[in-house]
This record gives structure tokens, C-alpha cells and sequence, in this order.
């Protein structure tokens, strides 16, 4: 599904990702782990292709394509979904507008048909009952006035309409209280099949108690510096990232 | 995505607009008593109108044109300007939609205009027009039935001669400023239209204007009266694009709301706004004004102004019923070398007397924009209500915002508000938009109808659609 090797990239003049690899099979579920500072959400964002990060080196193949050519918008057609740290705020503009726009974007650049409104109404709320989201948030603009949890909920619901290929989620647990945690979880395990991979960037191993993932990384000083099974999590909760960041600088 | 990119995206050329170089029977350039007296006697005008064109004649000589607006432009040379041209025949138009432009068509398109209407805006020869013909004339009977009039200018002069002497000049009087003294020297035609005690106008008056008066010329004059208990809903200009060879319009439009009564005035405004240096574009110097006369009596304006090289427009309401009620919404869009000065006044006369503003100012490109309001509580006003909120929103780093807020207040018990706000479009939400599947121009039009939404809601519902679309081919160039 996802293959990055080698990759450099840089913002602002400074080189943050170095020699990054990583192989994300179809229907897997990985974590990255790591101190602040080491390049997580830069990956998240060089990945959905943000304008300001250079890739000065390295390839990445999305489903077969060359990643790195593709605009914002095509990867986001092409499947390729990032849950947002920080989720931003459209005003005017009504949430449920807002995901019909992107859905049938999505689905006219696939050449599927778009969906009227009385058909997307009804996938909507399927998708809002399972991330438990009251009704009202539907027609509210997006993400104004909503608390830092339901922020995330509505990142998490927007992933579950669009069914993304891959979704990248960047730190989605950070913020929430544990029945947050609990429906987001739920709204994460629901995406997960043998089609969709996931990639979890996250600080802390309490999610991966509701989702539990097929590896996990250790993610510092701009690249992954070691990699195992969800044994490793625990065993980073326990003993922190010194250890894993002065391995990274050696 | 780059503040350039937003640049990048924002301009377009306006290629849509298009000139019809219809056989005329026109005055020689130039303005002096002889040519306000001819344009007179070719309307047929009686005596009381011809001295009332007189004496705004010769009140206009010894006024000076107004420059306190915050829009330059080189010297307008009224002596140059012909002031008569009467349409003659269609016969030099295309013969069909097949001789139009593609573009132009393209662009109607998007703007969802059915067929017919598309005809007639692209000046198709009139047997063309066949089907909307019969199509007012439906709605002229019904309206007759109703006994509400709804003419030409010209007409109502012609058949109402007293409904027009009563009430014309009665909001904005000739000497009012150098713009409404010239329009009521030389005012060509325009619409008339009344409605009697009680009547609830069946029909947005929308379908009928855009199929019956499309051409006005530059000089338009509007009347509209509602009597007692009377509502009506007038919606004027149309999302196409329109060009004119004339540079300056000046239009007066005067509403009168009697007791209990209700109008509502849209506009879309979609002139040509001149090339992306800046070259050419229409002058619209424009005098608008409500009376709410009667106790009671509403008047709301709503403009999506999104044309024009020079904007100079103020739709007012002098609130002088006791609890009268004046409203103004607005969307202005300057892209490129665009300057608008608009905004609004609200003058409290009566007592319990209410006032919302709404003004949303979009600047782009190299687009100016100020909103000029005035809120006046007269001394009489007891218990006056305002309140005004103006938001800009910049896209792009070299255009400008000015906000002019006056605010006149001499009763103690009035409550006024004035809320602003200046902001950009941020590459945040421009990229969050992408990450969702959006290209970025959708994803710029999307955030600017978010911004808008306010004012869009208050628009008839067709044209709340057609002025959303508007507003993505204004910012976009994304026609073809």
C-alpha cells in the first residue's frame, strides 16, 4: 500500500525526516511512536503533500503510484486521508456541505458517481451514529465552536465517510477523555480491513489498548529507529524515549 | 498554497461580456438644457416632468461632482457622454445561441440561466424570444389582476401620471448629490411599480424584469411604492455578465413603504470590472433610498455587488414610521483593479425603529474596498435599535479593506452595535480543504460562500444559488 524509502525532507531550510523507511502492507495497522520534535507530523504532512516541506531525497509509492508527483487534492482522491493534529475551522460553511463536497470530489475523480443529497444524508448519519456525534454538529460549520474532542470525532468521522485506502492519523488520541478515546477507537477499528491501512501517529500507548496495531515504531530524530510488535509499546511507556533518541543520534 | 497561488487563482479575464451595436437614434454628445428638453419630448413627456428634469438640471450645474469616496479614477468629461439613445432593433444580434460565444455560453451555463434567458442576454433576435414573451405576458395578467402596476419608467409616466408625480423625487430629491441631480436631468427609462392596499405580490418580480427590461440604459430610474399593508419582493440586475459601451451609470432607485408594508430589494450586480490592469470597466455611481413612511413598515436591501471597475452605491433607509424596520445585506467582490466605496445609512426618525447591517467585503487581486456606513438616531427616536457587523476578507496580499463606520447618535435611549472583523484566507483551511479532495479553487469558493453565508441566505432561493456560483467564477477563472 505505502512504501517510503530513503526519504530526506525538509522545512524552513532545516532537514527534519532523514533516510526515513517504511512498508505499510494493505490491512495493516501501524504506530508511530516518538518524542515531540522528531518529525512525526512532518511525515504525516509530506505525505498529504503540504506546500513548505521539500523532499530533497527518497521515493514513495502509494497503490502503486508515485506519491511525490501527485497534488494535495490527488492524493486525497487517490485515498490518502490525514486525520488533522489540529483540525481547522471553515466558518460558514456546513459540516455535512463540507464532507458531501469532498465525498463527491472524491468519488468523481474515481469516476464513481456523485451522490445526491438524499443518498448522502443517509450514509451520513450511519457514519455519525458510530462515532456517537449528536446530530446538531451535522449542520454546524466546520469544526467552529466545537471542543478539542469534537474535533477530533468529526476528523474521525469525515475518515469513516470517505473510506480513505490509507488514513494517516496524527495524533486523533491526543486531548480526548477516555470516552472519547473509546468512540474514537471504535470509529478507527471500524475502518480496518484486509482493503484500508492505518497509519497511527501517536505520544501515548493508551490507544493502542482499543486499537491494537500489527507494528510498531519508534520514531526519533527524523526517522524510524526501531520496530516490533505492540510488546514495544508497552515497553516505551514504561522507559520512555531517552534510550531510542540518543541511539538515533549516535 | 502559496499567497501566490491564491493570487494566481483569483485572476481571470473577463471575457464574457459582450456588445450589441444596436441601430440608435441618439443625441449628439453633451448636456445642456435643449438635450434634457429633447430627451423629454422624444418620451412625451408632460409639462410638470420636463421642469422637474429642468430644475435638476440646473441644480446639477451648480454642484460638484463628490470626492470624499475612497476611489480614484481619471476625470469624467460629462460633456462627452450622449445622453439619448433609443434601442431601435435587434436585427444586427446574433440569430442564434450558435453565433454567441462559447464562453459567454459556458459561463451561463454555470450560472445555471435556463435557455431562453440566455437568448435574450446574448441579444438573440427577437422571434428567439418567442417563449418568454408569452411567458410575461402570463404574469402581467396576473399581476393586472391583482392591480398591481409593473411598467417601464416611460410607461408609468404615460398611464400613472399621478402615482408618479406623487411619489417620484419624494426619497431622493434632485438636489440630493451631483449623481442623483444628473439622473434626474437625463434619466432614460426604468421600472415602475406599485402595490395597492393589502396585496401581497404573488411573484418574485425577478423573472419578469430579467426577461423584460434588460437593457435600461445608463441612467436608470426606479419607482417602487408599496401601499398599505402591501409586500413585495423586486430583484434587479442579473449573475450574468453584462457589458455596456457606456462607462458611467448613475441609476436612481427610490422605494416607498407605506403602512404595514414590506419591500424587499435584491441586487446582483455583474458588470464588466474592466481587464486585470485595470483598463476599462464600468463607472457605477448609484443612488439608492427607502422610505419607510408608514408605521410598521419594513424595507430590506440585500446587493451582491461582484462588477464594475468603480462601485459608489449606498442603498439607505430613512426609518421615519414609528417601528419601521431597515435592513442591509451586502456581499462586494473587488478582484483586480476593482475599487468599491459602499455601504449603507440607516437614519432612525421614528420611534421604536430598528436597523441590522450586514455588509461582507471580499478584496482580491489589487481590489479596493471600503464599507462607508452611517447610523443617525434622530433627537425623536425613542428606544432606536442598530446593529451593524462588517467583515472583510483578503485573499491575496496586495489587495485592501477599509472599514468607515459613522455613527450619529442624539437620543439617549438608542442602542447601537458595530461589530468588525478583517481576515484572510488561510493556507490552513485552503490545505485542509485539498487534504479532503477539493481542488483549491473549489476550496477557495467554498470558504469565501462560507464567509458569505449571511447575506446569501437573505437572497431569493434561485438567486441564492446563482449568486454563489457567481461568486466561484468571479474568484476563480476557472470557466472551460
Amino acid at each position: 500500500m505505502l512504501t517510503i524509502k530513503n526519504l530526506h525532507a525538509s522545512a524552513g531550510g532545516a532537514e527534519i525526516l532523514k533516510a526515513l523507511d517504511l512498508e505499510v502492507k494493505s490491512g495493516e495497522v501501524h504506530a508511530i511512536m516518538g518524542p515531540n520534535g522528531s518529525g512525526k507530523s512532518t511525515l504525516a504532512h509530506v505525505l498529504a503533500g503540504r506546500e513548505g516541506y521539500d523532499v530533497t531525497e527518497g521515493h514513495v509509492t502509494f497503490d502503486g503510484q508515485n506519491l511525490l508527483d501527485l497534488s494535495v487534492e490527488e492524493r486525497a482522491c487517490a485515498g490518502l486521508f490525514l486525520g488533522f493534529q489540529y483540525p481547522v475551522e471553515i466558518p460558514g460553511v456546513a459540516n455535512n456541505y463540507f464532507l458531501r463536497a469532498s465525498l463527491n470530489a472524491i468519488r468523481k475523480a474515481r469516476g464513481e458517481e456523485e451522490l445526491d443529497a438524499m443518498d448522502f444524508l443517509g450514509l451520513l448519519k450511519k457514519k455519525a451514529a458510530l462515532v456517537e456525534m449528536d446530530p446538531k454538529f451535522l449542520t454546524r460549520p466546520v469544526n467552529v465552536g466545537f471542543s478539542g474532542g469534537e474535533k477530533k470525532r468529526n476528523e474521525i468521522l469525515q475518515m469513516a465517510v470517505l473510506e480513505p485506502k490509507l488514513a494517516v492519523l496524527d495524533e486523533t488520541d491526543s486531548g480526548l477523555d477516555i470516552d472519547a478515546l473509546r468512540v474514537v477507537s471504535k470509529g478507527i477499528e471500524s475502518l480496518r480491513s484486509p482493503e484500508h491501512s492505518i497509519v497511527l501517529i501517536t505520544h501515548y500507548q493508551r490507544l493502542l489498548d482499543y486499537v491494537v496495531p500489527d507494528v510498531v515504531h519508534v520514531f526519533a530524530g527524523g526517522r524510524i529507529v526501531q520496530s516490533g510488535g505492540k510488546e514495544l509499546a508497552i515497553e516505551l511507556e514504561k522507559n520512555g524515549y531517552a534510550a531510542f533518541e540518543s541511539a538515533a543520534s549516535a | 498554497m502559496s499567497t501566490r497561488e491564491i493570487k494566481d487563482l483569483t485572476r481571470r479575464d473577463y471575457q464574457y461580456g459582450f456588445v450589441t451595436d444596436i441601430e440608435s437614434d441618439s443625441a449628439p454628445p453633451g448636456l445642456s438644457e435643449d438635450i434634457v428638453r429633447f430627451i423629454s419630448a422624444k418620451k412625451n413627456e408632460p409639462e410638470w416632468l420636463l421642469d422637474w428634469r429642468l430644475k435638476a438640471y440646473r441644480s446639477w450645474l451648480e454642484m460638484t461632482e463628490p470626492k470624499w469616496a475612497a476611489v480614484s479614477y481619471p476625470p469624467i468629461d460629462f460633456q462627452s457622454i450622449s445622453y439619448y439613445s433609443a434601442p431601435k432593433s435587434k436585427t444586427d444580434g446574433p440569430k442564434s445561441l450558435d453565433e454567441v460565444d462559447p464562453e459567454l455560453l459556458e459561463t451561463y451555463k454555470k450560472l445555471g440561466i435556463p435557455l431562453h434567458e440566455q437568448e435574450m442576454l446574448a441579444g438573440v433576435a427577437v422571434d428567439a424570444v418567442f417563449d418568454s414573451v408569452s411567458v410575461a405576458t402570463t404574469f402581467k395578467g396576473k399581476l393586472n389582476d391583482l392591480g398591481i402596476i409593473f411598467c417601464s419608467f416611460s410607461e408609468a409616466v404615460q398611464e400613472h401620471p399621478e402615482l408618479v408625480r406623487q411619489y417620484l423625487g419624494s426619497v431622493v430629491p434632485i438636489t440630493d448629490n451631483f449623481y442623483a441631480a444628473l439622473n434626474s436631468a437625463v434619466f432614460s427609462d426604468g421600472s415602475f411599480c406599485y402595490i395597492p392596499k393589502g396585496v401581497r405580490c404573488p411573484m418574485e418580480l425577478s423573472t419578469y424584469f430579467r426577461i423584460n427590461a434588460a437593457n435600461t440604459g445608463q441612467f436608470e430610474r426606479t419607482l417602487i411604492v408599496a401601499d398599505d399593508g402591501a409586500t413585495v419582493s423586486y430583484l434587479e440586475g442579473c449573475t450574468a455578465p453584462q457589458r455596456d459601451e457606456n462607462q458611467l451609470h448613475a441609476a436612481v432607485v427610490e422605494l416607498v413603504a407605506l403602512e404595514e408594508s414590506n419591500i424587499k430589494y435584491s441586487t446582483v450586480q455583474n458588470w464588466y470590472p474592466g481587464d486585470k490592469n485595470g483598463k476599462g470597466g464600468i463607472y457605477n455611481f448609484v443612488t439608492k433610498r427607502g422610505k419607510c413612511a408608514g408605521r410598521n413598515s419594513k424595507i430590506s436591501w440585500t446587493q451582491v455587488e461582484t462588477g464594475s471597475a468603480i462601485t459608489w452605491k449606498y442603498p439607505s433607509c430613512l426609518l421615519q414610521g414609528d417601528g419601521s424596520v431597515g435592513e442591509f445585506y451586502s456581499v462586494a467582490v473587488t478582484n483586480n483593479y476593482q475599487q468599491a466605496d459602499t455601504g449603507t445609512k440607516m437614519i432612525h426618525i421614528g420611534k421604536n425603529t430598528k436597523s441590522t447591517i450586514i455588509s461582507k467585503g471580499i478584496s482580491a487581486g489589487h481590489g479596493q474596498q471600503t464599507y462607508r456606513g452611517l447610523v443617525k438616531v434622530l433627537k425623536g427616536a425613542e428606544n432606536a435599535r442598530n446593529y451593524s457587523q462588517c467583515d472583510s476578507l483578503l485573499l491575496g496580499d496586495q489587495c485592501g479593506a477599509h472599514t468607515v463606520p459613522y455613527l450619529e447618535v442624539k437620543n439617549p435611549s438608542a442602542h447601537v452595535e458595530h461589530e468588525a472583523s478583517t481576515s484572510k484566507i488561510s493556507e490552513d483551511q485552503v490545505y485542509y480543504c485539498q487534504q479532503r479532495g477539493l481542488s483549491a479553487e473549489d476550496a477557495v469558493s467554498l470558504i469565501v460562500n462560507g464567509f458569505c453565508k449571511e447575506v446569501f441566505r437573505e437572497l431569493p432561493m434561485e438567486f441564492a444559488v446563482e449568486a454563489q456560483k457567481l461568486l466561484g467564477v468571479t474568484l476563480e477563472g476557472s470557466v472551460g
